[in-house]
C-alpha cells in the first residue's frame, strides 16, 4: 500500500538550551571519555586468525542455496532477489520445471553469483519469497581469480551442505508470513485445521 | 454537446460519440478497473469488476441515482449521466468482486510472468482487500501446456473473462476456445485436437489481463518489469501495425501490440510478432567489409565509407549513365531521401530503381468464417506484401526523378554490361533476390550493398556495409494505406554494424548527427507528397494525403 497522509509524523529539530549552546558539557563529557580511556588500559585487539571471531548470529557472509525436502534447489527463479540486489551481482536464467517436477513451475537453469560485486547487503535474503537464498556466517572468503569468486548454482548449493547443520547457520524461515493468504495469525484456530489438498501441486499457493 | 459527471468533474463527450460508462470515466482520468471489457470485443458485463453507480441529473438539477450497482462497461453514458466510482457502496462492490476472483487463484505470482502487467496485481493493490478470509484449501485445476503451438495455459490463473473465447470468436473467427463446465468448474478449454494456431493466436496472451495464457516463445525468458519499450511499427507486411518493442540489456525479448486506431487497431499478427528473431542472428554482418582481390576483408568505416563515397564520385563523373542505386522497401523515408539526395547531387543521370518488393499469397483477412473464407467486413488484414515502407521510398523516388524504375530493367541493364556502379540496398530478412537474379550482376564492377544479413548479392559485393535491422534504426515507414509512422531505436546495432541513417548520413557528409525527427521536417518541406511528415509524428503516425 502506498503511504498514507494520516500515517506520516512530522517531528520538529529540540531546541538547544543554554549550555548545549555553549558545548561546554559536550566538549568535558569528550574529555572524560578519553581519561577514562587512558587510565583504565584493557586489550580490545582479536589474535586472529589464531583466535577465531565471535561474530553476531545476523553476521551476513557468503551465500547458499537452500535445498527442498527432496533435496532439490527451493530457489523458484522469481528474480526477487536479482531485481533487490543494489550491486547487479546475480544473474538468473529460468526453465520451465513442470516437464519433472510436477508440483513446480519454473527453476533456475543457471543461477550465477559474483561474490566480488556483492556488498553483503542481505537484500537478496530479504526479498526471496520461498527462503531459498540465504547468507551464511562464513567470513573467510578467498579465490585466486575471478572465476573463482563467481559462485555458480552447484557451488551455491554446496555451501548449503556445508552449512545446513551448523548451528549458527540456520534456515532463517519465514514461511507462513508470505502474503495476505498465508497469513494464518488473525483467523479462528480452527482454520489451521484444514488439510492441505492432497496430489502434487497442493504446495503452489 | 453532451456533458457527464464523473465524481463531481464534468467532461464533454462528442454528439455522435456512442460510450460506456469506462469510457467516458477515461475522459476525467478516472480509472474503472475492468477484466473482461475491451474496446474491440463485444460486452458480456460477466466480471463483475466495472460496477458503479449510475445516475440521471435531471432538467430541474436534481440527481436521480440508480439504487444499485450496475456494470460500467454496460450502461452507456448519455447528457445528464452521473458515474460515482468512489462511493463507499461502489469501493465495497469492488473488493468483494476481487475478494471473489482471489478465492482460488494461487499466490504464485513469483513464478507468473504476467506478474508486473497483472491487473489482478494491480486492482487488488488498488481496490481490494489485502488478506484472504478462505479457510478452505484452493480449488487448483491443472495446467493445460498445450493449447496452441505458441500459447500455454496456466488454467488455475484464468479469471474466467473470456477475453479469449471472444477474441477468437470476433477477431479471427477460427472459434477454437471456449468454456468448458459451468460455476466453479469453469475452464477455458480447446475443442480436443484443434489447438489455437491460427495467424493471430498470440493476441490472445496480450488481451489475458492475469497470467493464465502464456506466450511460450517469452515464457521465463525475463522479468517484466526489467523491460524498457520503445515505440516502432512491425515491418514484416505494408500493414504497418503499432507496436511496442520490448528489450533489456540490448536484446530484444518480445513484440507487443501497440493500440492504433489508424493503423490496424489493438492486435497484430504471429508473423510479425515471432517475425523478428534475425536481428540477433549469428549471420548478420557485423562489420564493413571490401574485397581485395579475391578475397574479402574487414575494414575500418572510414575505409569503407570513404571508398563507397569516392567509388560513385568517380564513376558519376565518368558516364553517369552506368551509376545505378536500387532501394529497398525495407527503408525508411529518410534513408531513401539520404540516398536518392547524394545520388542525384553526384549526376542527375544515376537511376535510383526500387528494390524487391516480397509478394507472398494474397491479402489475409480476419475474421474468418468456419470454412476459413473471409467474412464481409474485415477486423484485421495481414497484407501479402512483406515490406513495411514501398509507399514511402516510392513516394520519394517520384520526386527525384518523376518515375519508378523497375529492378528488373536495372538487372537485365547489369546482365548486358550497361551497368558499371550498383549501390545495392537490401533489409529483407529472408535474403531479397534470388540467386539466378543475383548472377546478372556479375558485370558490375563495383558493387556496393548495404544490407543486414548475407544475400546472394552481398555475396557478390566489393563493398559490404553492414547496417541495422527495424529496431537498431530511426525512422519512418509508410504503410499500404499511406499512414506515416515513426520507428525509434530500441537497440544498438550487434559490433561494428551501424543504423542505415548514419551510414548514408556519413556518405552524404552532412553536418552534426542523423536524427529522424529533425530531419523529418526537412523532407516534408521538399517533398509535397510527404507534406504530412511536418512536426511531431504522434504515437498513431499522420495520415498521408
Amino acid at each position: 500500500m502506498p503511504i498514507q497522509e494520516k500515517d506520516v509524523v512530522w517531528i520538529e529539530e529540540p531546541e538547544l538550551s543554554f549550555w548545549e549552546q555553549t558545548f561546554l558539557p559536550a566538549v568535558a563529557g569528550g574529555l572524560k571519555v578519553a581519561i577514562k580511556h587512558t587510565i583504565e588500559q584493557h586489550s580490545v585487539t582479536e589474535q586472529y586468525p589464531e583466535q577465531k571471531p565471535d561474530l553476531p548470529l545476523n553476521y551476513r557472509g557468503v551465500h547458499r542455496l537452500n535445498r527442498d525436502e527432496q533435496g532439490r534447489v527451493r530457489c523458484v527463479a522469481c528474480m526477487m532477489c536479482a531485481t533487490a540486489c543494489p550491486a547487479h551481482c546475480i544473474s538468473i536464467v529460468a526453465e520451465d520445471a513442470s516437464a519433472d517436477w510436477p508440483d513446480r513451475d519454473k527453476r533456475p537453469q543457471s543461477f550465477v553469483l559474483d561474490e566480488l560485486r556483492c556488498i553483503f547487503c542481505g537484500m537478496c535474503e530479504e526479498a526471496c519469497p520461498c527462503d531459498a537464498i540465504e547468507l551464511t556466517s562464513i567470513y573467510n572468503l578467498t579465490g585466486q581469480n575471478r572465476e573463482q569468486m563467481t559462485f555458480d548454482k552447484d557451488k551455491l548449493l554446496s555451501i548449503y551442505d556445508q552449512t545446513k547443520d551448523n548451528p549458527r547457520d540456520p534456515i532463517r524461515t519465514h514461511r507462513g508470513r508470505l502474503g495476505c493468504a498465508s497469513e494464518l495469525e488473525r483467523q479462528p484456530i480452527s482454520a489451521t485445521s484444514a488439510k492441505p489438498p492432497e496430489g502434487p501441486r497442493a504446495k503452489k499457493s | 454537446m453532451p456533458t457527464v459527471t464523473v465524481n463531481g468533474k464534468e467532461v464533454s463527450i462528442g454528439d455522435s460519440e456512442r460510450l460506456n460508462c469506462i469510457q467516458a470515466a477515461k475522459r476525467a482520468d478516472i480509472e474503472i478497473p475492468h477484466y473482461c471489457w475491451h474496446p474491440a470485443l463485444t460486452v458480456v458485463a460477466s466480471c463483475r469488476m466495472c460496477l458503479v453507480e449510475v445516475g440521471d441529473k435531471k432538467p430541474d438539477g436534481t440527481v436521480a441515482m440508480v439504487p444499485r450497482v450496475v456494470p460500467g462497461c454496460q450502461t452507456p453514458v448519455k447528457d445528464g449521466t452521473v458515474i460515482v466510482t468512489n462511493s463507499a457502496k461502489v469501493k465495497q462492490a469492488q473488493a468483494a468482486t476481487l475478494e471473489y476472483l482471489l478465492l482460488n487463484h494461487p499466490l504464485d505470482c513469483p513464478t507468473c510472468d504476467q506478474a508486473g502487467e497483472c491487473f489482478l496485481q494491480d486492482y487488488t493493490y488498488k481496490f481490494g482487500h489485502m488478506q484472504s478470509r478462505l479457510m478452505e484449501p484452493k480449488e487448483l485445476k491443472p495446467d493445460k501446456d498445450y493449447i496452441g503451438d505458441q500459447i500455454t495455459l496456466f488454467t488455475d490463473r484464468c479469471v474466467m473473462c473470456t477475453r479469449c473465447v471472444r477474441f477468437t470468436r470476433e477477431i479471427s473467427g477460427t472459434g477454437e476456445l471456449q468454456v468448458i463446465n459451468r460455476g466453479d468448474r469453469e475452464e477455458i478449454d480447446i475443442f480436443p485436437g484443434l489447438p489455437v494456431n491460427n495467424k493471430l493466436a498470440g493476441n490472445v496472451v496480450d488481451i489475458c489481463p492475469v497470467g493464465a495464457l502464456c506466450s511460450k516463445d517469452f515464457l521465463y525468458k525475463q522479468r517484466v518489469w526489467w523491460l524498457k519499450s520503445a515505440d516502432s511499427v512491425c515491418p514484416d507486411c505494408s500493414a504497418g501495425c503499432s507496436i511496442k518493442v520490448d528489450q533489456n540489456n540490448e536484446t530484444v525479448f518480445r513484440l507487443k501490440p501497440r493500440s492504433n486506431p489508424q493503423a490496424q487497431g489493438d492486435f497484430m499478427c504471429d508473423d510479425g510478432r515471432f517475425g523478428w528473431k534475425y536481428i540477433h542472428s549469428e549471420e548478420r554482418l557485423k562489420r564493413p567489409e571490401m574485397s581485395q582481390g579475391d578475397r574479402r576483408v574487414a575494414v575500418d568505416w572510414d575505409t569503407a565509407l570513404t571508398a563507397t563515397r569516392n567509388a560513385l564520385k568517380d564513376a558519376a563523373t565518368k558516364n553517369s549513365k552506368a551509376v545505378a542505386a536500387v532501394l529497398s522497401p525495407w527503408m525508411t523515408v529518410e534513408e531513401a531521401y539520404l540516398l536518392a539526395k547524394h545520388l542525384k547531387s553526384l549526376s542527375p543521370d544515376v537511376r535510383l530503381a526500387l528494390g524487391p518488393v516480397r509478394i507472398e499469397g494474397q491479402d489475409d483477412h480476419y475474421p474468418k468464417d468456419v470454412r476459413g473464407n473471409a467474412t464481409d467486413k474485415p477486423k484485421f488484414t495481414i497484407r501479402a506484401e512483406k515490406c513495411p515502407n514501398r509507399r514511402g521510398v516510392e513516394a520519394v523516388l517520384q520526386h527525384f526523378q518523376g518515375s519508378i524504375i523497375n529492378i528488373g530493367d536495372i538487372l537485365s541493364d547489369a546482365a548486358e554490361g550497361r551497368i558499371d556502379t550498383l549501390y545495392f540496398v537490401g533489409g529483407d530478412p529472408r535474403g531479397g533476390l534470388e540467386d539466378s537474379h543475383a548472377a546478372a550482376l556479375a558485370k558490375v564492377k563495383m558493387l556496393i550493398v548495404q544490407d543486414i544479413l548475407p544475400s546472394p548479392v552481398s555475396a557478390r559485393a566489393h563493398i559490404v556495409l553492414a547496417g541495422g535491422s527495424f529496431a537498431e534504426r530511426e525512422g519512418t515507414f509508410v504503410n499500404q494505406a499511406g499512414l506515416a509512422q515513426a520507428i525509434k531505436r530500441s537497440i544498438r546495432s550487434p559490433e561494428e554494424a551501424r543504423p542505415d541513417g548514419r551510414i548514408l548520413w556519413d556518405l552524404s557528409v552532412r553536418k552534426g548527427l542523423f536524427n529522424a525527427g529533425v530531419f523529418r521536417n526537412e523532407i516534408a518541406h521538399e517533398i509535397p507528397a510527404l507534406a504530412g511528415l511536418s512536426g511531431e509524428l504522434h504515437g498513431s503516425g499522420a495520415l498521408l494525403k
